[in-house]
This record gives structure tokens, C-alpha cells and sequence, in this order.
């Protein structure tokens, strides 16, 4: 990992000749600790950040304990929309596309990444906000009006909404991640499922993708830390009220939500300290999820190692 | 040929050509969102939109000038807080540190490019808009360059350690110390990853909204200086969109498009750059 010990013997603070004022006088004891310190506040920041918010949130904290808790955007549609159709794009840039092509696309999905969320806000409020209250929202209702999920006017903002919002914003994430992941497969699997006479889907979606499972798994949650972060979109399209209900058509509230819209107004210490929890919560909520996706996904590309374009 | 291998090959063609089918869906929705915000944006961007502060409600015409340059003071402070600290604190961890301390600050790195964008803003907030007592560009400012560390930081990492050792063992041979072998060789030799690096962090920040809402605030007329509350152009947009005025929907429009469009033109020269360079291989 350290590339430069093996190429200088005096490299660190323990350098056997010289003093450390030779050193001092060289400029590398100063590179070394200029740089060192910039390094370091990286480290505080971070903990401060973690410190500003422990300490932010101490009065509900004392006065509630973690037990107040509102609803956020854990939807299913995000996941049932935006898994099947990223995974499929990842099998075809990986599998299929010639690397040329691959890279091209990648380009386009990398730049789709880039689109800031108040833009996928934009569009989601005048585009699916208007396409849901006039026409998939009523067609629902009338094909699937019986279960409770479907049930309520049609607002068109609400947890539907969102979670399509959500899904478009989050597919290129899965994509990015999936693709890489399918990339580092050997290409010896494919190679050995080909040879015992399978056809290129069946060595793809039995051999393949098995063996890329838990890095794929390692996106979805991935993407499930960014949609759970996401502010601007969704509070443009969730509706923003703090209602818990069954039905998908009804406006909600993410965690996010609450704090973009009621930071600036609240009053009194209690209320604003009680919004920086929820920052805090929401803050825990990420790192673990993140945390449980890299790992998913280091431990896949260490099984693989190779590269295997097709 | 079988039934059963017929419907074998059947179902792998088929399957295939859906998957192809996903990573057009996937792309075009690219194309769509561009095409709309043309579409859409694109009669209400004219000379007033660059040059007029925006107009009080009810009247029609006005522009966005000073949310335009609220963003740009913005984005200059984010650069002075977030480059120095991502590219010295690179040069740390690939040239100086040990095993220890490089994993603590790149596990540090990648804590704080996980945290919501909204909880940065928090953050921001209680150090900088409290003590200060009022929102200010400072803190919106110190928001967005606290994003752009962590992305800074660790791509200028990555493209650093991708410079040959080789070339390092030359200089060190030719007698140069430490400091000088980094300054005049491993930099210039990475600068292509290096500056592609920053413009992709920088262009990351150009478009959030949510650290900016209770740091910068907004403001409808000219910020003077650097402590008072200031518009930008993200902040404008969210504001502008769930607003119940039909004109200003249409500058909502026009502010989506001028921001896409130098967010997209920013990713795209970053990757050029990077592709037409030979020193760094990825």
C-alpha cells in the first residue's frame, strides 16, 4: 500500500542519519507536515460533523430518547422499478456490448448520474406529478382499487410519486456499480458454462450473475443510502404531510423532507434541536447502509479478481 | 435442432435483447430530460434572464442575475475550501503516510461523501450560520466545499498512486529530495487526473440544493459582500417550481437548463481531458 517506504530509506519520522533539522531544511519535513495537516482536518471535520450533531440533538434526546420516529420513503416501487431495469442495463453493458459501446454508454449513464436532484424535482413535479393524478393514478384505481394500497383521491403527489422519482434517480447508480461488479467475474465462469453446451443467457443469469450476487446486492443498497439521503426531489413531489397511511396515492413525509422544510422555521430550541436529531438519525441510517454496501461489494471483487469483458 | 434447444435459444435471445432494451430506457431517459428542458426552458432563456434581478410577483419578465452570481461566489468559496483540502491531503496519503493514518483519513473521506447533502447543511449551520448569527454565503459556501473534499480527495489519491514508481525512483536517483520529486514530477505527471478530479467534484456541488436552504437561504435582490443571505441558482429553481406562478415555471425552466447545461458541458470536458491524457492509466 505504501509505494514510497520501499523507494526511500529516510521516508518517516525515523530516519537513521539525518537530523530531523537536515530534513527540516530540505522541505520534505515540511511537505510532509503541511500536507499532514490538511489530511488530518479531513478526519476532524468529520468528527466535528458527528459532534455538532451529537450535541445539536441533545435536548429531545434527553426529553424523547430515540423513540420518536417518523415515516420515511422505504418504498417498495423504487426497488421493484429501478432494480430489474438497472441490473438488466448492467448484464448488457458487461455481457453483450462490445467494450467500445459499453464505454459510450457508460459515458451516458455516468452523465445521468451527474443531472442534480433538483432538476429529477423539476421534471417530477411537471411531468409524472401531472401523468400520475390524470392517468396512471385513476387507471390504478380502477384495476387494482380493491387492495388498501390503492385506495384515496388522486392527488398525484405522494409516496407513489416519489418512489418512481426515486427509481429514475437511482438507476444509474445500480447500473455504474453492477457493471463493474459483472466485470470483475472471471472469464473463465462464462468460458466453462459456454463449453458445457449452455446458451449465452443461461450462462449469464446462472453463472454470471450468481457470482456477482452479493456485489449487485452491494448496489441496491447503495442506492438505497442515496434515495434514503435524497432531499430536493422528493420534497418537491411527496407532499409533505405528516400522515402515515396505507395507501401509496396519499401524501407522505421522508426524514429529509421534514428537516428542508421546517429547519428555517422552527421555533424555540426544542423544535430546531428535535429536526438536527432526525439529521442525526438520518445520518446513522446512511453510514450503515453504506457500510453494509461496500462491504458486499469489496467482497465480491476480491472473489472475482478478473477482468472478463465479453 | 430440438424443440427444447429452439426454446432455449429463444429464451437467451430474448432475454438478451431485454436487457439491451433496459440500457436503452436507461440512457434515453438522458436524452429526455435534456430534450424537455430545451424544450421547455429554452424561449424564456434570453439576455434579461442573465442580466435582470428577478421581478416581484405578479409582474411577468425578470431574470435571475443575481442568482447566477450568488452561485458563483458560492462555488469560488467551495473551491477555496474543498481543493486545497482534498489535493494537499491526497498528496498526504499517497506520498507520505503509512498504513494507520491513510486508512483513518480515507475512512474519514468516505464517511463524509456518504452523509446526506441535507445534513451537511445542518452541520454548516450550527457552525457557521449560529455563531455568525445570520445565513450567509460564508456558510453556504463552507457546505458546498465540505462536499467536495471527500470527492477531491480521494479520485486525486487514486490518480497520484497510478503514477509509475519508476518515474519516482528517477527523480530520487537524480538526487532530488522528497518535496521536490513530488512538485516537480509526480504533479505534473497526474495533472490530467488531478484537474478532471476537481471539476467533477466542483460540478457535483454546482447543482445541490439542500445544503444551501438554511445556510445561503436565497434572496431576491443582490447579496453584497460575503455575510449576507444570498440567491443561488439550485435554491432558485425549488423555489421558483413550487411556486403557484405560471411565469415563474417558465424560469424555473430556463434556470434547469442553464445549470444542466453548464453541469453536463463541466462532466464532459473533465472526461475529455482525462481520455486524451497518457500519463495516468485507469
Amino acid at each position: 500500500v505504501a509505494t514510497t517506504t520501499t523507494i526511500e530509506p529516510g521516508a518517516g519520522p525515523i530516519s537513521g542519519s539525518r537530523s530531523f533539522l537536515a530534513k527540516l531544511r530540505e522541505g520534505d519535513e515540511i511537505a510532509r507536515l503541511i500536507t499532514f495537516l490538511f489530511a488530518a482536518s479531513v478526519v476532524l471535520l468529520t468528527l466535528l460533523l458527528v459532534f455538532e450533531l451529537w450535541l445539536g440533538s441533545a435536548l429531545p434526546r434527553h426529553k424523547f430518547g430515540f423513540s420518536f420516529f417518523r415515516t420515511s420513503v422505504w418504498d417498495p416501487i423504487l426497488l421493484i422499478l429501478a432494480v430489474p431495469l438497472g441490473i438488466g442495463a448492467a448484464i448488457f453493458l458487461s455481457e453483450l456490448a462490445p467494450a467500445r459501446l459499453s464505454d459510450t454508454l457508460e459515458f451516458f449513464i455516468d452523465l445521468l448520474a451527474a443531472v442534480p436532484s433538483v432538476i429529477y424535482g423539476l421534471l417530477g413535479v411537471f411531468i409524472v406529478v401531472p401523468l400520475m393524478r390524470s392517468y396512471i393514478q385513476p387507471g390504478l384505481k380502477g384495476t387494482l382499487g380493491f387492495l388498501p394500497l390503492f385506495k384515496g383521491p388522486a392527488y398525484g403527489v405522494g409516496l407513489l410519486t416519489a418512489g418512481i422519482v426515486l427509481a429514475i434517480m437511482v438507476i444509474p447508480y445500480i447500473i455504474s456499480v453492477s457493471r463493474e461488479v459483472l466485470l470483475s467475474v472471471p472469464r473463465d465462469q462464462r468460458e466453462a458454462a459456454l463449453s458445457l453446451g449452455s446458451t449465452h443467457w443461461e450462462s449469464t443469469w446462472k453463472v454470471v450473475v450468481p457470482f456477482a450476487r452479493t456485489g449487485i446486492m452491494g448496489s441496491i443498497f447503495l442506492a438505497l443510502a442515496r434515495a434514503l439521503g435524497e432531499t430536493m426531489a422528493v420534497t418537491m413531489v411527496i407532499g409533505n404531510t405528516p400522515t402515515i397511511s396505507a395507501s401509496l396515492f396519499s401524501p407522505g413525509y421522508s426524514i429529509a423532507a421534514v428537516i428542508a422544510n421546517e429547519f428555517t422555521e422552527a421555533t424555540g430550541d426544542l423544535y430546531l434541536q428535535s429536526l438536527i436529531e432526525l439529521g442525526l438519525v438520518l445520518f446513522i441510517l446512511t453510514f450503515i447502509l453504506n457500510g453494509f454496501a461496500r462491504l458486499l461489494i469489496v467482497a465480491t471483487s476480491q472473489r472475482g479478481g478478473g477482468t472478463g469483458h465479453a | 435442432m430440438s424443440p427444447r434447444l429452439r426454446w432455449r435459444k429463444f429464451v437467451s435471445g430474448f432475454m438478451l435483447a431485454m436487457t439491451g432494451v433496459c440500457a436503452l430506457v436507461a440512457v434515453s431517459v438522458l436524452i429526455f430530460i435534456l430534450g424537455y428542458l430545451v424544450y421547455h426552458g429554452g424561449t424564456s432563456v434570453s439576455w434579461n434572464f442573465f442580466t435582470k434581478l428577478p421581478a416581484p410577483v405578479g409582474e411577468a419578465g425578470g431574470g435571475m442575475a443575481n442568482a447566477i452570481v450568488g452561485s458563483a461566489k458560492l462555488l469560488l468559496l467551495a473551491t477555496l475550501v474543498g481543493v486545497p483540502i482534498g489535493f494537499l491531503g491526497a498528496i498526504y496519503l499517497a506520498e507520505f503516510s503509512g498504513g494507520t493514518t491513510a486508512f483513518v483519513v480515507r475512512y474519514a473521506a468516505d464517511l463524509l461523501n456518504g452523509v446526506p447533502s441535507i445534513v451537511i447543511g445542518i452541520f454548516a449551520y450550527s457552525l457557521v450560520v449560529l455563531p455568525f448569527k445570520h445565513f450567509s454565503t460564508l456558510a453556504g459556501g463552507f457546505a458546498l466545499g465540505l462536499m467536495m473534499i471527500p470527492i477531491t480527495l480521494r479520485s486525486t489519491e487514486e490518480f497520484l498512486r497510478a503514477v509509475p514508481n519508476a518515474l519516482r525512483e528517477a527523480a530520487m536517483a537524480l538526487g532530488a529530495s522528497k518535496s521536490r520529486t513530488i512538485a516537480t514530477v509526480i504533479v505534473p505527471a497526474a495533472y490530467r487526473g488531478i484537474l478532471t478530479a476537481v471539476l467533477l467534484a466542483f460540478a457535483r456541488v454546482a447543482g445541490e440544493t439542500a445544503p444551501l436552504l438554511f445556510t445561503a437561504l436565497g434572496n431576491r435582490f443582490w447579496s453584497p459582500g460575503w455575510n449576507q443571505p444570498t440567491a443561488s441558482l439550485p435554491a432558485m429553481i425549488y423555489t421558483y417550481a413550487i411556486a403557484p406562478y405560471e411565469d415563474w415555471h417558465r424560469q424555473a425552466w430556463a434556470a434547469g437548463l442553464v445549470l444542466l447545461g453548464l453541469i453536463l458541458v463541466i462532466n464532459i470536458v473533465a472526461r475529455g481531458i482525462l481520455s486524451r491524457g497518457i500519463s495516468v492509466p485507469r
